[in-house]
Protein backbone atom coordinates (compact mmCIF):
# COMPACT_ATOMS: atom_id res chain seq x y z
CA UNK A 1 0.00 0.00 0.00
CA UNK A 2 3.15 2.06 -0.13
CA UNK A 3 1.94 4.30 -3.54
CA UNK A 4 -1.55 4.50 -1.43
CA UNK A 5 -2.32 8.83 -1.54
CA UNK A 6 -2.21 9.33 2.13
CA UNK A 7 -3.85 12.41 3.65
CA UNK A 8 -2.00 15.02 5.06
CA UNK A 9 -3.89 16.72 7.41
CA UNK A 10 -5.29 20.18 8.82
CA UNK A 11 -5.84 21.90 11.67
CA UNK A 12 -9.38 21.69 11.21
CA UNK A 13 -9.28 17.98 10.33
CA UNK A 14 -6.86 16.72 12.85
CA UNK A 15 -9.25 15.12 15.43
CA UNK A 16 -10.48 13.14 12.97
CA UNK A 17 -7.14 11.32 12.20
CA UNK A 18 -6.38 11.45 15.75
CA UNK A 19 -9.34 9.51 16.10
CA UNK A 20 -8.83 7.11 13.56
CA UNK A 21 -5.49 6.26 14.96
CA UNK A 22 -7.17 5.47 18.33
CA UNK A 23 -9.60 3.25 16.32
CA UNK A 24 -12.84 5.62 16.80
CA UNK A 25 -14.63 7.32 13.98
CA UNK A 26 -15.44 11.09 15.32
CA UNK A 27 -17.41 12.85 13.65
CA UNK A 28 -18.52 16.88 14.55
CA UNK A 29 -21.85 18.38 15.85
CA UNK A 30 -23.63 21.39 16.05
CA UNK A 31 -24.51 22.26 19.56
CA UNK A 32 -26.93 24.81 18.27
CA UNK A 33 -29.35 22.63 15.53
CA UNK A 34 -27.90 19.23 16.77
CA UNK A 35 -26.93 18.39 12.82
CA UNK A 36 -23.54 15.71 12.61
CA UNK A 37 -21.50 16.20 9.69
CA UNK A 38 -18.61 15.59 8.04
CA UNK A 39 -15.77 16.42 6.81
CA UNK A 40 -14.34 18.19 9.61
CA UNK A 41 -14.35 22.15 9.82
CA UNK A 42 -15.31 24.25 13.06
CA UNK A 43 -18.12 25.09 12.33
CA UNK A 44 -21.76 23.94 11.34
CA UNK A 45 -22.31 24.02 7.67
CA UNK A 46 -26.31 23.86 8.23
CA UNK A 47 -26.09 27.23 9.99
CA UNK A 48 -22.96 28.56 10.45
CA UNK A 49 -22.63 28.09 14.60
CA UNK A 50 -19.10 28.05 15.36
CA UNK A 51 -20.46 25.82 18.71
CA UNK A 52 -19.89 22.77 17.56
CA UNK A 53 -18.33 19.28 19.55
CA UNK A 54 -16.55 16.18 18.35
CA UNK A 55 -18.10 12.95 19.44
CA UNK A 56 -17.66 9.29 18.47
CA UNK A 57 -19.58 7.86 16.59
CA UNK A 58 -20.97 4.45 16.07
CA UNK A 59 -19.11 3.34 13.20
CA UNK A 60 -22.04 1.45 11.76
CA UNK A 61 -23.83 2.74 8.94
CA UNK A 62 -25.21 0.88 5.22
CA UNK A 63 -23.33 0.91 1.81
CA UNK A 64 -25.23 3.49 -0.33
CA UNK A 65 -23.36 3.27 -3.72
CA UNK A 66 -20.29 2.02 -5.13
CA UNK A 67 -18.20 1.56 -8.21
CA UNK A 68 -15.79 -1.74 -8.64
CA UNK A 69 -12.99 -0.18 -10.10
CA UNK A 70 -11.06 -2.21 -12.94
CA UNK A 71 -8.58 -0.14 -13.72
CA UNK A 72 -5.19 -0.13 -11.38
CA UNK A 73 -4.60 2.79 -9.62
CA UNK A 74 -1.90 3.66 -7.04
CA UNK A 75 -1.84 1.47 -3.69
CA UNK A 76 -4.35 -0.81 -5.36
CA UNK A 77 -5.38 -4.21 -7.50
CA UNK A 78 -7.99 -4.17 -9.91
CA UNK A 79 -11.16 -4.79 -9.07
CA UNK A 80 -11.61 -2.86 -6.07
CA UNK A 81 -14.35 -1.21 -4.32
CA UNK A 82 -14.86 2.92 -3.98
CA UNK A 83 -17.77 3.08 -1.81
CA UNK A 84 -19.84 5.53 -0.01
CA UNK A 85 -21.48 4.35 3.01
CA UNK A 86 -24.13 6.39 5.36
CA UNK A 87 -23.46 6.79 8.53
CA UNK A 88 -26.14 6.14 11.42
CA UNK A 89 -25.65 9.77 12.27
CA UNK A 90 -26.56 10.96 8.73
CA UNK A 91 -23.31 11.61 7.26
CA UNK A 92 -21.96 9.89 4.67
CA UNK A 93 -18.48 9.31 3.76
CA UNK A 94 -16.35 7.34 1.06
CA UNK A 95 -14.28 4.62 1.64
CA UNK A 96 -13.71 0.53 0.98
CA UNK A 97 -15.60 -1.94 1.16
CA UNK A 98 -13.41 -5.05 3.17
CA UNK A 99 -13.14 -8.56 4.00
CA UNK A 100 -16.19 -9.43 1.15
CA UNK A 101 -15.19 -10.11 -2.68
CA UNK A 102 -15.22 -6.95 -4.96
CA UNK A 103 -18.51 -8.29 -6.65
CA UNK A 104 -21.74 -6.84 -7.45
CA UNK A 105 -23.21 -9.92 -5.68
CA UNK A 106 -21.52 -9.70 -2.75
CA UNK A 107 -21.33 -5.86 -2.64
CA UNK A 108 -25.45 -5.28 -1.72
CA UNK A 109 -26.68 -2.05 -1.46
CA UNK A 110 -28.31 -0.99 1.92
CA UNK A 111 -26.41 -3.70 3.74
CA UNK A 112 -24.99 -3.05 7.29
CA UNK A 113 -21.39 -2.40 7.65
CA UNK A 114 -19.60 -1.24 10.52
CA UNK A 115 -15.80 1.17 10.65
CA UNK A 116 -12.32 -0.47 10.31
CA UNK A 117 -9.64 0.95 10.81
CA UNK A 118 -6.34 0.57 8.37
CA UNK A 119 -3.42 1.26 9.98
CA UNK A 120 -1.40 3.08 6.86
CA UNK A 121 1.57 4.49 9.25
CA UNK A 122 2.27 6.07 12.45
CA UNK A 123 0.15 9.03 11.76
CA UNK A 124 -2.56 7.81 9.28
CA UNK A 125 -5.15 4.94 9.49
CA UNK A 126 -7.81 4.89 6.81
CA UNK A 127 -11.65 4.31 7.66
CA UNK A 128 -12.69 1.31 5.58
CA UNK A 129 -15.71 -0.47 6.18
CA UNK A 130 -16.66 -4.47 6.09
CA UNK A 131 -20.00 -6.20 6.27
CA UNK A 132 -21.77 -6.10 9.94
CA UNK A 133 -22.53 -9.56 9.32
CA UNK A 134 -18.79 -10.55 8.88
CA UNK B 1 -30.06 41.10 -18.73
CA UNK B 2 -33.77 41.11 -20.43
CA UNK B 3 -33.88 37.95 -23.26
CA UNK B 4 -32.60 38.87 -26.17
CA UNK B 5 -30.18 41.53 -25.36
CA UNK B 6 -27.67 39.77 -25.99
CA UNK B 7 -26.62 37.40 -28.92
CA UNK B 8 -23.47 35.08 -30.09
CA UNK B 9 -22.20 36.03 -33.27
CA UNK B 10 -19.60 34.21 -33.63
CA UNK B 11 -18.86 30.54 -32.96
CA UNK B 12 -16.37 28.04 -34.28
CA UNK B 13 -14.65 24.87 -32.85
CA UNK B 14 -10.70 23.92 -33.95
CA UNK B 15 -10.21 23.25 -37.29
CA UNK B 16 -8.90 20.14 -36.42
CA UNK B 17 -10.62 17.72 -33.80
CA UNK B 18 -9.56 14.73 -32.16
CA UNK B 19 -6.28 13.88 -31.74
CA UNK B 20 -4.17 17.14 -32.47
CA UNK B 21 -0.53 16.10 -31.25
CA UNK B 22 0.79 19.32 -33.56
CA UNK B 23 -1.32 21.98 -31.87
CA UNK B 24 -0.41 22.94 -28.19
CA UNK B 25 -3.09 23.35 -25.27
CA UNK B 26 -2.58 27.54 -25.78
CA UNK B 27 -2.92 27.20 -29.69
CA UNK B 28 -5.69 25.12 -29.46
CA UNK B 29 -7.50 28.33 -27.55
CA UNK B 30 -5.73 30.29 -30.43
CA UNK B 31 -7.32 28.00 -33.21
CA UNK B 32 -10.59 28.26 -32.26
CA UNK B 33 -10.52 31.93 -31.27
CA UNK B 34 -9.21 32.68 -34.78
CA UNK B 35 -11.67 30.73 -36.36
CA UNK B 36 -14.89 31.97 -34.47
CA UNK B 37 -12.99 35.88 -35.27
CA UNK B 38 -13.22 35.09 -38.58
CA UNK B 39 -17.08 33.89 -38.55
CA UNK B 40 -18.18 37.09 -37.35
CA UNK B 41 -15.68 39.16 -39.73
CA UNK B 42 -13.65 40.59 -36.37
CA UNK B 43 -9.74 41.02 -35.46
CA UNK B 44 -8.55 39.70 -32.10
CA UNK B 45 -7.98 43.45 -31.30
CA UNK B 46 -11.79 43.89 -32.11
CA UNK B 47 -12.51 42.17 -28.57
CA UNK B 48 -12.62 44.21 -24.99
CA UNK B 49 -13.77 41.23 -22.92
CA UNK B 50 -12.26 37.50 -22.60
CA UNK B 51 -13.30 34.64 -20.51
CA UNK B 52 -11.60 31.22 -20.63
CA UNK B 53 -11.07 28.50 -17.99
CA UNK B 54 -8.47 25.75 -17.72
CA UNK B 55 -6.05 28.59 -18.93
CA UNK B 56 -6.08 31.65 -17.68
CA UNK B 57 -7.75 35.10 -19.63
CA UNK B 58 -4.34 36.55 -19.16
CA UNK B 59 -2.82 33.62 -20.98
CA UNK B 60 -5.24 34.27 -24.15
CA UNK B 61 -5.62 37.56 -24.32
CA UNK B 62 -1.77 38.16 -24.17
CA UNK B 63 -1.38 34.76 -26.70
CA UNK B 64 -4.18 36.38 -29.41
CA UNK B 65 -2.74 40.24 -28.70
CA UNK B 66 -6.03 41.44 -27.01
CA UNK B 67 -6.55 44.18 -24.37
CA UNK B 68 -9.59 43.55 -22.72
CA UNK B 69 -11.24 46.35 -20.53
CA UNK B 70 -13.40 42.89 -18.46
CA UNK B 71 -11.98 39.30 -18.17
CA UNK B 72 -13.60 36.34 -16.56
CA UNK B 73 -11.37 33.47 -15.41
CA UNK B 74 -14.55 31.37 -14.01
CA UNK B 75 -13.29 27.75 -13.77
CA UNK B 76 -15.91 25.13 -12.45
CA UNK B 77 -15.12 22.55 -14.53
CA UNK B 78 -16.40 21.58 -17.99
CA UNK B 79 -19.38 24.09 -17.88
CA UNK B 80 -17.47 27.22 -17.21
CA UNK B 81 -18.42 28.09 -20.74
CA UNK B 82 -21.93 28.29 -19.52
CA UNK B 83 -20.75 30.08 -16.74
CA UNK B 84 -18.47 32.65 -19.58
CA UNK B 85 -21.84 32.70 -21.21
CA UNK B 86 -23.96 34.40 -18.46
CA UNK B 87 -21.45 36.33 -17.30
CA UNK B 88 -20.33 37.88 -20.40
CA UNK B 89 -24.09 38.67 -20.88
CA UNK B 90 -24.39 40.61 -17.86
CA UNK B 91 -21.25 42.37 -18.50
CA UNK B 92 -22.21 43.54 -21.54
CA UNK B 93 -25.50 45.22 -20.37
CA UNK B 94 -23.75 46.87 -17.49
CA UNK B 95 -21.68 48.67 -20.13
CA UNK B 96 -18.32 46.94 -19.07
CA UNK B 97 -17.37 45.79 -22.24
CA UNK B 98 -19.28 45.42 -25.99
CA UNK B 99 -17.38 42.23 -27.66
CA UNK B 100 -16.59 38.98 -25.47
CA UNK B 101 -14.55 36.40 -26.88
CA UNK B 102 -14.94 33.04 -24.88
CA UNK B 103 -12.40 29.98 -25.60
CA UNK B 104 -11.80 26.88 -25.24
CA UNK B 105 -8.42 24.73 -25.55
CA UNK B 106 -7.65 21.47 -24.16
CA UNK B 107 -5.12 19.08 -25.36
CA UNK B 108 -6.43 16.17 -23.41
CA UNK B 109 -5.19 13.13 -25.05
CA UNK B 110 -1.65 14.16 -26.33
CA UNK B 111 -1.53 16.22 -23.74
CA UNK B 112 1.37 18.89 -25.08
CA UNK B 113 1.15 22.33 -23.13
CA UNK B 114 -1.55 20.97 -21.13
CA UNK B 115 -1.51 21.48 -17.25
CA UNK B 116 -1.28 19.63 -14.52
CA UNK B 117 -3.81 17.16 -12.62
CA UNK B 118 -3.08 16.77 -9.30
CA UNK B 119 -5.33 16.54 -6.18
CA UNK B 120 -3.66 18.30 -2.95
CA UNK B 121 -2.80 15.77 -0.31
CA UNK B 122 -4.14 18.23 2.47
CA UNK B 123 -7.41 19.28 0.85
CA UNK B 124 -11.11 18.19 1.67
CA UNK B 125 -10.89 15.80 -1.35
CA UNK B 126 -7.20 14.49 -0.69
CA UNK B 127 -8.25 13.66 2.46
CA UNK B 128 -11.68 12.18 2.25
CA UNK B 129 -11.46 10.63 -0.87
CA UNK B 130 -8.39 9.86 -2.52
CA UNK B 131 -7.08 7.59 -0.08
CA UNK B 132 -9.81 5.41 -1.46
CA UNK B 133 -8.34 4.30 -5.05
CA UNK B 134 -10.17 7.35 -7.32
CA UNK B 135 -8.95 7.99 -10.01
CA UNK B 136 -9.91 10.45 -12.13
CA UNK B 137 -13.34 10.93 -13.60
CA UNK B 138 -14.90 7.25 -14.38
CA UNK B 139 -13.75 6.28 -10.58
CA UNK B 140 -15.85 9.26 -9.29
CA UNK B 141 -18.48 10.33 -11.56
CA UNK B 142 -19.81 7.09 -11.71
CA UNK B 143 -20.33 6.56 -7.81
CA UNK B 144 -24.24 7.85 -7.75
CA UNK B 145 -25.33 5.74 -10.36
CA UNK B 146 -26.52 2.12 -8.75
CA UNK B 147 -28.31 4.26 -5.86
CA UNK B 148 -30.02 6.27 -8.53
CA UNK B 149 -30.93 3.03 -10.47
CA UNK B 150 -31.84 1.23 -7.58
CA UNK B 151 -34.33 4.17 -6.34
CA UNK B 152 -36.14 4.18 -9.58
CA UNK B 153 -35.86 0.60 -10.53
CA UNK B 154 -34.36 1.69 -13.05
CA UNK B 155 -31.61 -0.70 -15.55
CA UNK B 156 -28.92 -0.76 -16.97
CA UNK B 157 -29.84 -1.46 -20.49
CA UNK B 158 -31.79 1.67 -20.35
CA UNK B 159 -28.37 3.12 -19.19
CA UNK B 160 -26.63 1.46 -22.17
CA UNK B 161 -29.59 3.11 -24.40
CA UNK B 162 -27.78 6.37 -23.64
CA UNK B 163 -24.64 5.60 -25.57
CA UNK B 164 -26.55 3.80 -27.83
CA UNK B 165 -28.77 7.11 -29.10
CA UNK B 166 -25.65 8.93 -29.18
CA UNK B 167 -23.87 7.42 -31.72
CA UNK B 168 -26.97 7.28 -34.01
CA UNK B 169 -26.93 11.01 -34.12
CA UNK B 170 -23.06 10.92 -34.00
CA UNK B 171 -23.04 8.64 -37.09
CA UNK B 172 -24.49 11.53 -39.18
CA UNK B 173 -21.82 13.53 -38.51
CA UNK B 174 -18.57 13.04 -40.46
CA UNK B 175 -15.93 15.29 -37.44
CA UNK B 176 -17.79 12.64 -34.79
CA UNK B 177 -14.60 10.58 -33.12
CA UNK B 178 -17.02 7.21 -33.06
CA UNK B 179 -19.47 6.86 -35.79
CA UNK B 180 -20.28 3.36 -36.11
CA UNK B 181 -23.39 1.92 -34.67
CA UNK B 182 -23.66 -0.04 -31.26
CA UNK B 183 -26.44 -1.70 -29.52
CA UNK B 184 -27.31 -2.15 -26.02
CA UNK B 185 -25.33 -5.95 -26.30
CA UNK B 186 -22.68 -4.14 -27.65
CA UNK B 187 -21.93 -1.34 -24.46
CA UNK B 188 -23.05 -4.06 -21.92
CA UNK B 189 -20.19 -6.29 -23.34
CA UNK B 190 -17.31 -3.90 -23.83
CA UNK B 191 -14.20 -2.99 -21.17
CA UNK B 192 -15.46 -3.09 -17.78
CA UNK B 193 -14.17 0.63 -16.31
CA UNK B 194 -15.47 1.27 -12.93
CA UNK B 195 -18.49 -1.49 -12.59
CA UNK B 196 -21.53 -0.58 -13.82
CA UNK B 197 -19.91 1.55 -16.27
CA UNK B 198 -18.21 -0.03 -19.28
CA UNK B 199 -15.68 1.79 -22.24
CA UNK B 200 -18.67 2.97 -24.39
CA UNK B 201 -20.96 4.20 -21.19
CA UNK B 202 -17.91 6.65 -20.18
CA UNK B 203 -16.77 9.78 -22.78
CA UNK B 204 -14.00 9.43 -25.35
CA UNK B 205 -10.77 11.78 -24.73
CA UNK B 206 -9.37 13.83 -27.18
CA UNK B 207 -7.60 17.58 -28.12
CA UNK B 208 -9.67 20.25 -29.68
CA UNK B 209 -11.18 23.72 -28.73
CA UNK B 210 -14.29 26.23 -29.39
CA UNK B 211 -14.91 29.74 -29.69
CA UNK B 212 -17.85 31.93 -28.60
CA UNK B 213 -18.16 36.08 -29.46
CA UNK B 214 -20.67 37.87 -27.95
CA UNK B 215 -21.94 40.91 -28.33
CA UNK B 216 -25.17 43.08 -27.68
CA UNK B 217 -28.54 42.65 -29.95
CA UNK B 218 -28.62 45.66 -30.63
CA UNK B 219 -25.17 45.62 -32.63
CA UNK B 220 -25.52 41.28 -33.72
CA UNK B 221 -27.32 42.71 -36.75
CA UNK B 222 -24.43 44.14 -38.25
CA UNK B 223 -22.49 41.21 -38.32
CA UNK B 224 -22.58 38.61 -41.00
CA UNK B 225 -24.07 35.79 -39.29
CA UNK B 226 -27.47 35.14 -37.93
CA UNK B 227 -27.47 36.21 -34.31
CA UNK B 228 -28.00 33.94 -32.20
CA UNK B 229 -30.10 35.24 -28.82
CA UNK B 230 -29.10 34.53 -25.21
CA UNK B 231 -32.87 34.13 -23.63
CA UNK B 232 -32.12 33.19 -19.92
CA UNK B 233 -29.38 31.87 -18.08
CA UNK B 234 -28.71 29.60 -14.68
CA UNK B 235 -25.84 28.64 -13.14
CA UNK B 236 -24.77 27.23 -9.50
CA UNK B 237 -22.40 24.99 -7.63
CA UNK B 238 -22.69 21.99 -5.14
CA UNK B 239 -19.54 20.36 -3.90
CA UNK B 240 -16.47 19.65 -4.85
CA UNK B 241 -16.44 15.94 -3.22
CA UNK B 242 -19.30 13.34 -5.38
CA UNK B 243 -19.15 11.26 -1.90
CA UNK B 244 -20.94 14.72 -0.33
CA UNK B 245 -23.79 15.26 -3.11
CA UNK B 246 -26.81 15.59 -1.14
CA UNK B 247 -29.06 13.71 -3.41
CA UNK B 248 -27.18 10.92 -5.40
CA UNK B 249 -30.50 10.39 -7.51
CA UNK B 250 -30.58 14.18 -8.50
CA UNK B 251 -28.23 16.98 -8.80
CA UNK B 252 -28.84 20.25 -6.82
CA UNK B 253 -26.73 22.46 -8.87
CA UNK B 254 -28.26 21.39 -12.12
CA UNK B 255 -31.81 21.80 -10.54
CA UNK B 256 -31.25 25.52 -9.58
CA UNK B 257 -29.44 25.69 -12.84
CA UNK B 258 -31.96 24.60 -14.78
CA UNK B 259 -34.61 26.33 -13.11
CA UNK B 260 -32.89 29.78 -13.49
CA UNK B 261 -32.54 29.28 -17.03
CA UNK B 262 -36.08 28.33 -18.04
CA UNK B 263 -37.57 31.13 -15.71
CA UNK B 264 -35.12 34.02 -17.05
CA UNK B 265 -35.80 32.90 -20.51
CA UNK B 266 -39.14 32.66 -19.66
CA UNK B 267 -40.35 29.68 -21.91
CA UNK B 268 -41.61 26.46 -21.09
CA UNK B 269 -40.40 22.81 -21.47
CA UNK B 270 -42.82 22.79 -24.54
CA UNK B 271 -41.21 25.86 -26.54
CA UNK B 272 -38.07 23.74 -26.77
CA UNK B 273 -36.68 22.55 -29.50
CA UNK B 274 -33.21 20.76 -29.50
CA UNK B 275 -31.34 19.70 -26.24
CA UNK B 276 -28.07 19.26 -25.43
CA UNK B 277 -27.01 17.62 -21.82
CA UNK B 278 -23.06 17.49 -21.40
CA UNK B 279 -22.72 13.71 -20.96
CA UNK B 280 -19.20 12.68 -20.07
CA UNK B 281 -20.86 9.81 -18.98
CA UNK B 282 -23.87 7.65 -19.57
CA UNK B 283 -26.23 8.74 -16.82
CA UNK B 284 -25.82 12.59 -17.14
CA UNK B 285 -28.46 12.86 -19.88
CA UNK B 286 -30.75 11.07 -17.41
CA UNK B 287 -30.11 13.25 -14.60
CA UNK B 288 -30.65 16.46 -16.77
CA UNK B 289 -34.06 15.02 -18.03
CA UNK B 290 -35.22 14.46 -14.77
CA UNK B 291 -33.86 17.74 -12.74
CA UNK B 292 -34.42 20.06 -15.62
CA UNK B 293 -37.84 18.90 -15.31
CA UNK B 294 -38.34 17.55 -19.08
CA UNK B 295 -39.47 14.20 -17.24
CA UNK B 296 -40.32 13.25 -14.00
CA UNK B 297 -38.21 11.71 -11.25
CA UNK B 298 -37.30 8.07 -12.57
CA UNK B 299 -38.85 8.17 -16.14
CA UNK B 300 -35.42 9.21 -17.98
CA UNK B 301 -34.81 5.88 -18.89
CA UNK B 302 -37.86 4.88 -20.30
CA UNK B 303 -38.10 8.42 -22.34
CA UNK B 304 -34.52 7.61 -23.67
CA UNK B 305 -35.63 3.68 -24.55
CA UNK B 306 -38.72 5.31 -26.46
CA UNK B 307 -36.21 7.02 -28.62
CA UNK B 308 -37.99 10.66 -27.78
CA UNK B 309 -33.85 11.70 -28.17
CA UNK B 310 -32.72 10.07 -31.14
CA UNK B 311 -33.24 11.46 -35.07
CA UNK B 312 -36.81 12.06 -35.85
CA UNK B 313 -37.59 12.08 -31.66
CA UNK B 314 -39.78 14.86 -30.33
CA UNK B 315 -36.70 16.09 -27.83
CA UNK B 316 -33.65 15.72 -29.97
CA UNK B 317 -30.86 15.89 -27.72
CA UNK B 318 -26.89 15.88 -28.14
CA UNK B 319 -27.53 16.00 -31.60
CA UNK B 320 -23.39 15.95 -32.26
CA UNK B 321 -22.98 12.45 -31.39
CA UNK B 322 -21.91 13.79 -27.56
CA UNK B 323 -19.06 13.33 -25.19
CA UNK B 324 -20.11 10.09 -25.36
CA UNK B 325 -19.49 9.42 -29.48
CA UNK B 326 -18.43 13.41 -30.77
CA UNK B 327 -15.30 14.49 -28.60
CA UNK B 328 -14.79 15.62 -25.42
CA UNK B 329 -10.81 17.38 -24.69
CA UNK B 330 -12.01 16.94 -20.71
CA UNK B 331 -14.16 20.58 -20.75
CA UNK B 332 -16.88 19.71 -23.19
CA UNK B 333 -19.27 22.37 -22.21
CA UNK B 334 -18.06 24.72 -25.14
CA UNK B 335 -18.84 21.51 -27.88
CA UNK B 336 -22.27 21.57 -26.57
CA UNK B 337 -22.71 25.32 -26.74
CA UNK B 338 -21.11 25.29 -30.41
CA UNK B 339 -24.11 22.41 -31.17
CA UNK B 340 -26.78 24.72 -29.89
CA UNK B 341 -25.17 27.46 -31.65
CA UNK B 342 -25.01 25.23 -35.10
CA UNK B 343 -28.70 23.82 -34.66
CA UNK B 344 -30.25 27.68 -33.41
CA UNK B 345 -28.58 28.88 -36.61
CA UNK B 346 -29.56 25.88 -39.01
CA UNK B 347 -26.45 24.70 -39.60
CA UNK B 348 -25.46 21.58 -38.13
CA UNK B 349 -24.02 18.58 -39.50
CA UNK B 350 -27.08 16.18 -38.11
CA UNK B 351 -29.59 19.70 -38.34
CA UNK B 352 -32.92 19.27 -36.50
CA UNK B 353 -35.45 20.97 -38.83
CA UNK B 354 -36.96 23.98 -37.71
CA UNK B 355 -34.98 24.53 -34.07
CA UNK B 356 -35.99 27.92 -33.20
CA UNK B 357 -35.25 27.42 -29.03
CA UNK B 358 -32.56 25.40 -27.93
CA UNK B 359 -31.13 24.62 -24.02
CA UNK B 360 -27.69 23.78 -23.43
CA UNK B 361 -27.28 22.42 -20.06
CA UNK B 362 -23.32 21.67 -18.62
CA UNK B 363 -21.81 20.37 -15.55
CA UNK B 364 -18.62 20.63 -14.24
CA UNK B 365 -16.32 18.63 -11.76
CA UNK B 366 -18.26 15.73 -10.97
CA UNK B 367 -21.17 17.03 -10.31
CA UNK B 368 -19.80 20.31 -8.69
CA UNK B 369 -21.11 22.34 -10.94
CA UNK B 370 -23.45 23.40 -13.49
CA UNK B 371 -24.69 26.01 -16.50
CA UNK B 372 -27.63 26.23 -18.46
CA UNK B 373 -28.36 28.79 -21.04
CA UNK B 374 -31.47 29.05 -23.27
CA UNK B 375 -31.00 30.55 -26.75
CA UNK B 376 -32.85 31.49 -29.90
CA UNK B 377 -33.19 32.61 -33.33
CA UNK B 378 -35.72 35.23 -32.43
CA UNK B 379 -35.58 37.89 -30.25
CA UNK B 380 -38.43 38.21 -28.27
ZN1 LIG C 1 -26.03 24.01 13.09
Amino acid sequence: MSDLPLPVPTPETKHFWEGTRAGELRLQRCTACEKAYFPPRPFCPACGSRKVEVFKASGRGFLYSYVIHHRPAPGFTPPYSIAVVELEEGPRMMTNIVGVPQTPEALRLDMKVKAVFAKQNDEISLVHFTPEAA
Amino acid sequence: MKPGSVAIVGAAETTELGVVPHLSQIQLHADAALNALADAGLRPQDIDGVATAGNTPTEVAYYLGITPTWVDGTAVGGCSFMLHVRHAAAAISAGLCKTVLVTHGESGKSRVGALPRTIPPSGLQGQFEAPYGIFGPPSQFTIPVLRFLKDRGMTQEQLAMVAVVQREWAAKNPRALYKDPITVADVLASRMIAYPFRILQCCVVTDGGGALILTSADRAKDFPQKPVYILGTGESVETPMISQMEDFGSSRAFRVAGKRAFETAGIKHSDVDHLMIYDAFAHLPLFGLEDLGFVGRGESGDFIVARNTAPGGKLPMNTNGGGLSYTHTGMYGMFALQESVRQVRGTALAQVPGVEVSVCHGVGGMFAASGTIVMSNQRP
